[in-house]
């Protein structure tokens, strides 16, 4: 087994109390799959040749879509924005390298219902002619610049989450961050993408997390590498020798160690409170990746277009790590480590704990994928049909936030999604540790998927029936108030009519009254 | 590829077949001693009641329209059977073998609705309705003799021992705690009842009388041992239930020596390591959460000292199971662990930043 879970609490964890690191001796959250982060992890980071036609969709972050500016025909360069960001929460996207635009098209995305949705599509045409970068020294650029800067250049969170970075940096707008958080935990097995982006390019990692500290005004840095990745501390130690804000820490191998609010807490003995964000106790956490993009944003001026992906699985026949450009599809990422040996009974982007099974292989490479894996059969340890469960609660033993996926389940089953939610679904980080622990290999984030989205879908459709009736109100209301000015108007007009009436009646009986009187003067006269 | 996977897409427990597996192998040695000591009565009750158990279950999941191989696979009935034969009187005829196997699986296990579904431990409820409607034939118990001793019955002996005459006479002899039971209500003192009973080191080897696996204490906390080693059943459970029996007991004998037995009496006698190792960390019955775990065994502990020291019956393993048994939604309910990012109570975590900026 590679997992070597570090029994030595006082380095793994330098900020926590002696209770806490008690606690932890008592509550062991979490697994320990096979870790299978060889043989890629000992290949260097190789660049892939360029595909013949890129496909960049323009939703490769959270938050709105990004709206392009190219039009179909363009030549255009690399670096060259070609969808600009819409709204606070979005990110541009830039040409990972020269070409021609072929237009703007629906296609297949990674989305485990095989969604399309619009992409940019782009030639290459193999000069790769870029346009002029200009990189500037941080030190003397504002905080604010430089989340500008980092935002121009489309950084996401590139550890999966794909949360635009320049938001985060943004938090220590108000008031500093003290503590930045490195995530280099990489606790999904196969992936090894940071772990070689920290052993080859260490340098640009700590330069990254040197910039992030300046733009949340922050004094320390923590960069939280798992046990299992000797070579990346090492790397990691050397070149942060000469920063003393900057400290690499070891944590144990355990999945999941790289989830956020486990790193923070597990480095600082601090929790995230439940609904809130990681700044809400003064921390910033972002993936070494993310620093790595930062560094060459704001150094080199250069957005992000590439990135490093594991290929790997027992169906690859060459399992290594490549960068590739930002748009490259998946087929020709596993065509230049070997193909494929046999048919892989999972296709997946990203890592096989949280990762998302996709069906083709036309599927593009985006800003989050960390991984491309085709697994076989005995891989995923396929069952042939989720048996009962047996209440083993290993699944409580094993939730790293303290839930009951038992019963989160049981009640899900029964009907009761609110009963689910109100103990602990709200809570759930999603990473499956459940049911990877599950010995009756019960889909229980499955279950807490389907009752999230049918949670979220009620909630919509109750949002659009007030709405509804609210419109129906005022609806009514208004056809009321017509109804009632129109017969109040036609009792008016007849009101008015009848007092008109009557004003000619009296008129007239005053002019026959004075024609009358008129005639009897002159009768008088007469 | 038409259905949609979720992740994970990798899996890593053992099945639950296996899981079961590893349970009997950790039984192997303590029933093998019993078969030792109480011969071949012994060997085939054990099979009588655990094909008692693997037809009634075949039945009712004919009788359900359910799977019947895939439920009988998962080796779930098998340790039914074999659970409760080893809380059974070695000699006991094999009637008593069939419909406690019977009335485990049928009543107490599918009607609920099969695996996972039972409120009570099957083995432990149908160990107490043969209890109470066969109070003789559950009490008669028979003093070890090897297998191969010139005592003991040969196996065409024993077929006439448990499939007709049942005990011969002049076999009988008595557990430790019916003998302290008995004695101290003629009014005789611990310290007498025991001597020349209680062994510790004999008794917990198994050179005792007493039921069919129960004896071997040492050897049945050896396979208890090894299923938390093998990560099969957590610590909890069976600390908490030792500790139950044992600080009480330890107390009250420091108390009144005379009156009460010794802890090493009570766990080396009786059920107490087969309950605590291998039926209370009954999955299904017992509780999810850690501190519920706590709780429940050390509920099963008390229980089973009280029944013992002041109940009617000599021994209370089996009742104190069955009333933690049903007390585990509720535990379960009350017990739910602090959520990470929340108070115990639910509220959420008041960030803690504002004092140290």
């Amino acid at each position: 087994m590679p997992n070597t879970c570090t029994p030595n609490p006082s380095s793994a964890a330098p900020d926590t109390s002696v209770l806490t690191r008690l606690q932890r001796l008592f509550k062991r959250w979490g697994a320990h799959p096979d870790a299978r982060k060889h043989p890629a992890a000992d290949t260097t980071i190789t660049p892939l040749p360029l595909p013949p036609r890129l496909i960049l969709p323009l939703t490769q972050h959270i938050g709105a879509a990004a709206r392009p500016i190219v039009a179909a025909g363009e030549r255009v360069l690399r670096g060259q924005m070609l969808a600009e960001a819409q709204g606070n929460v979005s990110a541009p996207i830039h040409a990972p390298t020269s070409g021609t635009i072929l237009g703007i098209g629906d296609v297949p995305i990674p989305h485990p219902s095989g969604l399309t949705a619009p992409a940019i599509l782009l030639e290459p045409d193999g000069l790769d002619e870029a346009i002029a970068f200009c990189g500037v020294d941080p030190d003397t650029l504002d905080p604010d610049e430089i989340s500008k800067r980092v935002s121009a250049a489309g950084v996401v969170g590139m550890g999966g989450a794909t949360f635009p970075a320049a938001v985060k940096l943004g938090l220590g707008r108000h008031s500093p961050i003290p503590t930045l958080i490195l995530n280099g935990g990489e606790c999904e097995p196969y992936l090894s993408c940071d772990d070689r982006l920290m052993r080859e390019r260490a340098d640009e990692v700590v330069s990254g997390a040197r910039i992030i500290l300046h733009a949340i005004r922050g004094s320390e840095a923590l960069i939280g590498i798992e046990s299992n990745k000797p070579e990346a501390i090492a790397a990691m130690r050397a070149a942060a020798t000469a920063w003393p804000e900057i400290r690499v820490v070891p944590v144990p191998s355990r999945y999941p160690m790289g989830s956020e609010k486990q790193l923070i807490a597990w480095l600082t003995g601090r929790e995230v409170p439940s609904g809130g964000r990681s700044a809400d106790i003064g921390v910033v956490v972002q993936n070494v990746g993310t620093a790595a993009a930062i560094h060459r944003a704001i150094r080199l001026g250069e957005p992000l277009t590439r990135r490093i992906v594991t290929v790997a699985g027992g169906a690859i026949h060459t399992p290594r790590n490549l960068e590739v450009c930002i748009g490259t599809p998946i087929s020709a990422l596993i065509e230049y480590c070997g193909g494929l040996n046999e048919e892989p009974a999972r296709l997946v982007m990203g890592g096989p704990m949280m990762g998302m099974a996709v069906r083709s292989l036309d599927i593009p490479v985006i800003k989050g994928s960390g991984g491309v894996l085709a697994l076989t059969g005995a891989e995923t340890s396929e069952p042939d049909a989720a048996a009962t469960c047996i209440r083993c609660g290993s699944c409580v033993d094993a939730c790293p936030i303290g839930l009951l996926p038992l019963e989160m389940a049981a009640r899900i089953r029964g009907g009761d999604l609110q009963g689910s939610n109100d103990i602990g679904l709200k809570d759930c980080i999603g990473c499956g540790t459940c049911s990877f622990v599950c010995p009756s290999r019960i889909p229980l984030v499955q279950y807490f998927n389907h009752a999230r989205g049918e949670l979220a879908a009620r909630d919509r459709s109750k949002l659009k029936n007030d709405a509804i009736r609210e419109l129906v109100e005022a609806r009514n209301e208004r056809m009321e108030r017509e109804a009632r000015e129109k017969t109040e108007a036609a009792a008016r007009r007849k009101a008015e009519r009848e007092r008109a009436k009557a004003e000619a009646a009296a008129k007239a009986a005053a002019e026959k009254a004075a024609r009358e009187a008129q005639a009897a003067e002159e009768r008088s006269h007469a | 590829m038409s259905t949609i996977f979720s992740s994970p897409h990798a899996h890593g427990a053992r099945s639950v077949s296996a899981t079961m597996l590893l349970v009997m192998v950790a039984l192997l040695p303590a029933t093998l001693n019993g078969f030792w000591r109480f011969g071949w009565p012994a060997i085939f009750l054990w099979l009588v009641t655990i094909l008692a158990c693997l037809l009634a279950e075949a039945i009712s999941l004919k009788l359900a329209d359910r799977p019947v191989r895939p439920a009988l696979g998962d080796g779930s009935a098998i340790l039914t059977g074999w659970l409760l034969a080893l809380t059974l009187p070695p000699w006991a005829p094999w009637w008593i073998g069939a419909i406690g196997g019977a009335f485990a699986i049928i009543v107490c296990k599918q009607a609920f609705g099969g695996l996972g579904q039972n409120l009570f431990n099957p083995a432990m409820a149908a160990r107490v309705v043969l209890l109470i409607s066969f109070p003789v034939e559950m009490t008669q118990w028979v003093a070890p003799h090897p297998i191969n001793a010139d005592i003991a019955p040969d196996a065409l002996a024993a077929l006439a021992i448990t499939f007709g005459a049942g005990l011969p006479d002049g076999m009988a002899s008595a557990t430790v705690l019916d003998h302290v039971k008995a004695e101290a209500a003629r009014g005789i003192g611990i310290t007498e009842a025991l001597g020349g009973q209680f062994e510790p080191i004999a008794s917990s080897v198994g050179d005792r009388a007493g039921s069919l696996g129960e004896t071997g204490a040492v050897l049945l906390a050896a396979g208890g041992l090894f299923l938390i080693f093998k990560r099969v059943i957590g610590a909890r459970i069976p600390v908490a239930f030792l500790l139950g029996v044992a600080v009480p007991a330890a107390f009250a004998h420091f108390l009144a020596p005379e009156s009460y037995l010794p802890p090493l009496a009570h766990l080396l006698t009786g059920g107490v390591m087969l309950g605590a190792f291998f039926i209370a960390t009954d999955y299904v019955t017992s509780p999810s959460t850690p501190l519920g775990q706590w709780l429940f065994g050390i509920g099963c502990g008390l229980l089973t000292w009280i029944i013992r020291t002041w109940g009617a019956y000599p021994e209370g393993v089996a009742f104190a199971i069955l009333l933690m048994n049903a007390a585990t939604p509720l535990i379960d309910h009350y017990t739910r662990p602090r959520i990470f990012g929340r108070q115990r109570d639910g509220r959420a975590l008041v960030p803690a930043a504002g004092k140290e900026r």
